[in-house]
């Protein structure tokens, strides 16, 4: 295959020269129509950083062949975005899916991001992007009204072409009004989005638009770029956070035959042709390091946790705890853990790098292009508009390439070699640089009064982050404050390495507290934990997920431990209701549990894509079960003991339970992200089921057979 | 200390001059561009690099390129023929069993190498048989369908 044939999946197949400025931009994009819209109104929220521009230019492109680039910079990791807009996209403007082509995460073409993370992309990026795409379609209408001398009533769009509705036969191709124009026009009115009821692409179950790529080989990743003269880098690495260099000798290293050594200003870096030969290198390195005594280990860091704790803040506070406590008839108390976890992805972080002259050009497997950009101009000294990021198909973000300190350091070697230079992390690198799902402590108190009813919550998290903790059950007395969130890690904070966001960040953590206290009150309360929910629930929408789930589980539930195995947990991620319910049967003598069956139901809002919101909750499940029963870094201090899958297992396709999901129809609602929200109930709802099998409960994820053995 | 390697890449002679202790893997995707087969382990616990040799599947990070020498190598370049997708890849993609799709072409090779020793092979092999390639995405359900989808409609085309 040559190289120009090689799908760089988010390019959409396209390539582009290289582009810095919005007049190259437009010689870029070649011709088509290009409306320049007054900015009036309101701008699109982002929620973080700026805003999402007006100008529909700024979102898509309608070429003289009558394709249409969709233009975002948001980036494909596998969550389906790169299907699910293109939907968005030619619903609202009347083109077939198949003439649409994704451009991703490209910082010269793409609309500034802040990143693709949080489930954010169709709920934030959809909606302007359907309003671009409905004001295209309008001013198409016009422009054939006016070739067509029709008036624009008598006209509809469809497949890319308007047509005269009693006349079929008498029609222009969008391809035909794009020729060779550049068109300047302000629409005054905007117009409306269609109605989901006319919807015929969006809500339509629709089958990967990057499958063929990835199936073949074909799709192109960071590490498959290959550039004229690349080498590959290893760089040498401390053999645990904090630790200090003592003396290095690259001299072995040097007699390799290809081999450049680099060593500047804290980076020291084999270099060579091939990236085996380059590893090779690296271990022939002699290094000494002093590493730093270790204060915190996998056995204490959670007491370690709770003492460096900083001050707390309220997340959410109602009604009066006193008085709660005084009408509570029963109260009860718990902490809950769970260690660091993490991302894991299949794709290591890469980067690659080309310099010339003071514009750089940089390939990174990266959740967030244009942080990328901004860093690699801030290193380099290079203004951003002479920085291009792009950003090819990821292998598997899940918030762990939030962050790129690969993207830096194949910034700075290329800029020091004089040549192209690719980072690719090793799986132990992976681990090493990982920023981590923190672990966290979360401490409960609460109370119901004689009728079983929740009268107080007091619950303080040390670390986990705040989302998803503030209670969706009705309770008049309740405070949530938060000690420490998801963010940092590393030198002079409680962590000894970096932490970071971790598909779903503080859900997990908090909706394993929240849902494992709420069935040990309904056992309390001597009632079955799907009824004892329903009582202390007003939320209509909460209640519909959980009828959804337990119709579709088809087993009543009992008081537990009613030695079933069946777990059920709700929550709401962000706007999105999820009840999931499993049934786990447990080995009494190796602690060993397996998870037969999990059914959940989610309320999305209006689904783009139910295929892919069906995959993204499968996935969630799936990867859930590995932080309920394997996964846990394993350190001491700054130094991670784990490096590979031998330690820190992952699931597998023996560990595969029987998968359900019910998609709630709500299409009147926005439609709400659907990346993370399904993960985040996996520990209730398995420590849940658990306690109906053996009628003990583990405290800590993960529930690892030891843990589980120790309580038997 | 090189050598000259010869053998067979997806039907095609390959003649490479190189150390036979460097690994298929780093043979295949820097010496050969072929960049189909993923890393991501390094060490084989994670099957993404996956590729036949002589029909049998092999970690490519693992297996010395001396080991090739005068052997047949299947990577996923050549899983489709003449442009035609193998069924496996067609019910893949009918399956959506894939996500971020970087697990994908070790997936197909070690499915692949499953339906020649095992034309119709049952839930549980197919689980046994795949047990060492992981996905981090969880399309391992979406997986098993499409590898037995595959089984069935390579019958009916035999029948």
């Amino acid at each position: 295959m040559r190289e120009d044939e090689r799908i760089f999946g988010n390019a959409g197949g396209s390539s582009f020269p290289g582009a810095f400025d919005r007049r190259e931009f437009l010689k870029i994009m070649g011709g088509g129509i290009i409306i320049l819209f007054t900015a009036s109104g309101t701008l699109w929220p982002q929620r973080r950083g700026r805003e999402y521009p007006e100008d529909f230019n700024a979102y898509l492109r309608i070429g003289e062949d009558g394709r249409v680039s969709c233009l975002s910079g948001k980036i494909e990791m596998g969550q389906g975005i790169h299907t699910s807009l293109a939907q968005m996209l030619a619903e609202e403007l009347d083109v077939s899916l198949d003439a649409v082509d994704m451009i991703m995460g490209d910082t010269a073409v793409c609309v500034w991001d802040a990143g693709t993370f949080g489930s954010r992309s169709t709920k934030y990026f959809g909606p302007p992007l359907r309003r671009a795409a409905a004001e295209a379609r309008a001013v198409l209408l016009q422009l054939a009204s006016e070739r067509l001398k029709t008036p624009g009533e008598t006209l509809l769009t469809k497949d890319g072409a308007v047509y005269v509705k009693k006349n079929p036969e008498k029609r222009v191709t969008y391809a035909e009004l794009a020729q060779g124009k550049k068109i300047t026009r302000h629409l005054e009115q905007k117009p409306p989005i269609k109605h989901h009821s006319k919807h015929t692409i969006s809500g339509k179950a629709t089958d990967r638009l990057d499958a063929r790529a990835k199936v073949t080989g074909e799709a192109g990743f960071t590490g498959d770029i290959r550039l004229p003269g690349m080498l590959h880098a290893k760089i040498l690495r401390p053999p645990a956070h904090g630790a200090k260099l003592l003396h290095v000798d690259t001299s072995e290293a040097k007699k390799i035959k290809g081999v450049h050594v680099i060593h500047d200003d804290g980076i020291i870096a084999v270099l060579h042709e091939h990236p085996d030969v380059a590893e090779q290198a690296r271990g022939k390195i002699k290094a000494a390091f002093e590493e730093p005594e270790y204060r915190v280990d996998n056995d204490t860091i959670f007491d370690h946790l709770i003492a460096s704790a900083p001050e707390g803040r309220v997340v959410t506070e109602a009604g009066n705890l006193e008085e709660g406590e005084a009408l509570a008839a029963q109260k009860f108390e718990a902490e809950y853990r769970n260690h660091y976890v993490a991302h894991a992805p299949t794709e290591t972080h890469t980067a690659v790098a080309e310099i010339t002259g003071q514009k750089a050009t940089v390939w990174a497997s990266t959740q967030a292009p244009f942080r990328a950009q901004a860093e690699i101009s801030r290193v380099l000294g290079f203004p951003e508009k002479n920085v291009r990021v792009i950003t090819p198909f990821v292998g598997c973000g899940f918030g762990g390439k939030n962050q790129g300190y690969q993207i830096v350091e194949a910034a700075r070697l290329a800029r020091l070699c004089g040549q192209p230079v690719q980072v690719a992390w090793s799986r132990k690198e992976e681990f090493f640089y990982d920023t981590f799902r923190p672990a966290a402590v979360i401490r409960i108190r609460s109370g119901m009064d004689g009728s079983n009813r929740i009268v107080f919550w007091d619950c303080c998290n040390y670390f986990a982050g705040s989302r998803s903790s503030r209670p969706f059950y009705n309770i008049p007395h309740q405070r949530v404050l938060e000690k420490g969130g998801w963010y940092g890690g590393g030198t002079g904070s409680a962590h000894p390495f970096g932490v970071g966001a971790w598909r779903g960040p503080g859900s997990n953590t908090n909706v394993f507290a929240i849902e494992s206290q709420i069935d040990i009150m309904a056992e309390s309360a001597a009632t079955d934990p799907l009824s004892f929910r329903m009582m202390n629930l007003t939320d209509e929408r909460m209640k519909r997920v959980l009828n959804a789930a337990a119709d579709k589980f088809g087993h009543p539930f009992e008081k537990a431990p009613g030695g079933k195995g069946r777990g059920i947990a709700c929550t709401d991620y962000l706007g999105t209701y999820l009840a999931t319910m499993a049934e786990v049967s447990v080995d009494g003598k190796t602690g060993a549990v397996r998870v037969e069956r999990v059914v959940c139901a989610q309320d999305t809002g209006e689904v783009i894509n139910p295929e892919g919101v069906r995959m993204q909750i499968e996935g969630c499940i799936i990867m859930g079960l590995g932080y309920c029963f394997t996964e846990e870094i394993h350190f001491k201090g700054g130094k991670i003991l784990d490096a590979n899958f031998d330690t820190y297992e992952i699931p597998r396709f023996s560990w595969l339970p029987k998968i359900e999901t019910v998609l709630i129809n709500n299409p009147g609602m926005p439609p709400q992200g659907c990346g993370e929200p399904a993960i985040t109930a996996m520990g209730a709802v398995i420590a849940n089921a658990v306690y109906d099998a053996i009628g003990a409960r583990l405290f800590v994820l993960p529930m690892t057979p030891p843990r589980i053995t120790a309580l038997l | 200390m090189q050598r000259t390697i010869r053998f067979r890449l997806n039907g095609k002679g390959v003649r490479l001059r190189t150390s036979p202790d460097r690994m298929l893997l780093w043979v295949l995707r820097s010496d050969l561009g072929q960049t189909g087969t993923k890393h991501s382990c390094g060490e084989g616990f994670c099957g993404a690099c996956t590729v036949l040799v002589e029909n049998e599947p092999v970690l490519s990070c693992q297996y010395p390129v001396k080991d090739i020498d005068g052997k047949e190598v299947l990577t996923i370049e050549g899983v489709a023929g003449n442009g035609d997708l193998h069924p496996l890849q067609t019910a893949f993609m009918e399956h959506n069993a894939l996500q971020c799709g970087f697990c994908t072409p070790g997936m197909i090779m070690s499915a692949y190498s499953l339906l020649l020793r095992n034309p119709q092979p049952t839930e549980k092999e197919i689980k046994v048989s795949l047990e060492g390639n992981l996905c981090r995405c969880g399309s391992y359900q979406r997986i098993i369908a499409a590898i037995q989808s595959t089984a069935r409609m390579m019958k009916e085309q035999r029948s």
